[in-house]
């Protein structure tokens, strides 16, 4: 194992109440989301911003709950571009082809 | 830290240290995160492709009371990752009996969200929806609703059975404060997931009034 990268050592941290804090606020933002289904906003301008908001809940979920805003800067640098260009690439490949066809079917 | 130091100085490459100061658990951990990641993505990705190619893509869940009852599933969810942070801090401090309630009470809103689930499902079920078929429109439905639903909620019952021995052997000094910390990785990551697949899958799928 290793010598000092044990969770033992001193880990920098915050107070409980952050992370209550960061729970209100992600109770907050699914009540924005709910809130949007309620009112049926038309589907294209609801999905970008349903989204939009649950990377927001990703990033808060990941920044405090998962701790990655207390590691080292160089494993955020490390896992998330990585993954987002996956990510991108998926979407790249497919979402060309399906917006293509869905241009040619007549709605 | 380390007992023998050559002549020069005690540089990165001399060795002994750990890639972003982090045991090999944890980061193992997050890099499984990442790969499962992309699996999840890879099916939300293949639901949009297929929905946005289906003209019959069925809108299936009246608000009330689909989509109330699927946000108290997502609530629970969030109160699991609550209680799962305080299991985390407990453990840091070395206060273990604190850090076993606060698992237990995760697993307990674990096994709420996956009971919910399993209502809703036979629900839904006795409404005709299998993963070939519906009622409704697109037959693609049923097995997109099955298949990210279903291997969301095979994630929550693997988490509550990992947080279980997590709890006996942390509980028995068995287990260290980090291998609290990696299962807590885990469980966040259910519910990051779940927090992608309640708006794709069921706030996109409200019927309309």
């Amino acid at each position: 194992m290793s010598n000092h990268g044990d969770a033992d050592s001193a880990h920098p941290s915050a107070p409980v109440s952050t992370f209550v804090w960061v729970w209100i606020f992600l109770v907050l933002l699914t009540a924005i989301e709910v809130y949007l289904g309620y009112i049926e906003l038309q589907p294209k301008l609801m999905l970008t911003i349903l989204m939009g908001l649950s990377i927001i809940k990703a990033g808060l979920i990941m920044s405090w709950f998962m701790h990655l805003k207390y590691e080292k800067r160089s494993l955020t640098w490390m896992l998330i571009p990585a993954t987002v260009f996956c990510i991108g690439m998926m979407m790249l490949v497919f979402f060309w082809d399906s917006l293509r066809l869905a241009q040619l079917r007549p709605h | 830290m380390h007992e023998v130091k050559s002549q020069a100085e005690s540089t990165p490459w001399s060795g002994g240290g750990s890639p972003f100061a982090m045991g090999s658990k944890k980061l193992g951990m997050w890099l499984f995160i990442v790969s499962d990641t992309l699996t999840f993505s890879a099916l939300l990705v293949a639901y949009t492709y297929a929905r946005l190619n289906s003209p019959n893509w069925p809108r299936p869940f009246p608000f009330n009371p689909s989509i109330i009852f699927s946000t108290v599933m997502t609530i629970v969810l969030l109160a699991s990752s609550l209680t799962m942070v305080m299991a985390v801090m407990a453990a840091q401090r070395k206060d273990r009996a604190s850090s076993v309630k606060w698992i237990l009470a995760t697993m307990f809103f674990g096994l709420t969200f996956v009971g919910l689930h399993m209502r809703e499902w036979f629900h839904l079920i006795g409404e005709g929806l299998t993963p070939t078929s519906n009622h409704w429109g697109s037959p693609l439905f049923g097995a997109v609703f099955f298949g990210v639903t279903g291997l969301h909620m095979t994630h929550v019952v693997i988490g509550v059975i990992y947080l279980g021995i997590i709890s006996i052997g942390f509980g028995r000094g068995k287990f260290s404060p980090e291998d609290v910390e990696v299962s807590g990785l885990y469980w966040h990551f259910v519910d990051l997931v779940w927090m992608f697949v309640f708006p794709m899958v069921y706030i996109m799928s409200v019927s309309p009034r």
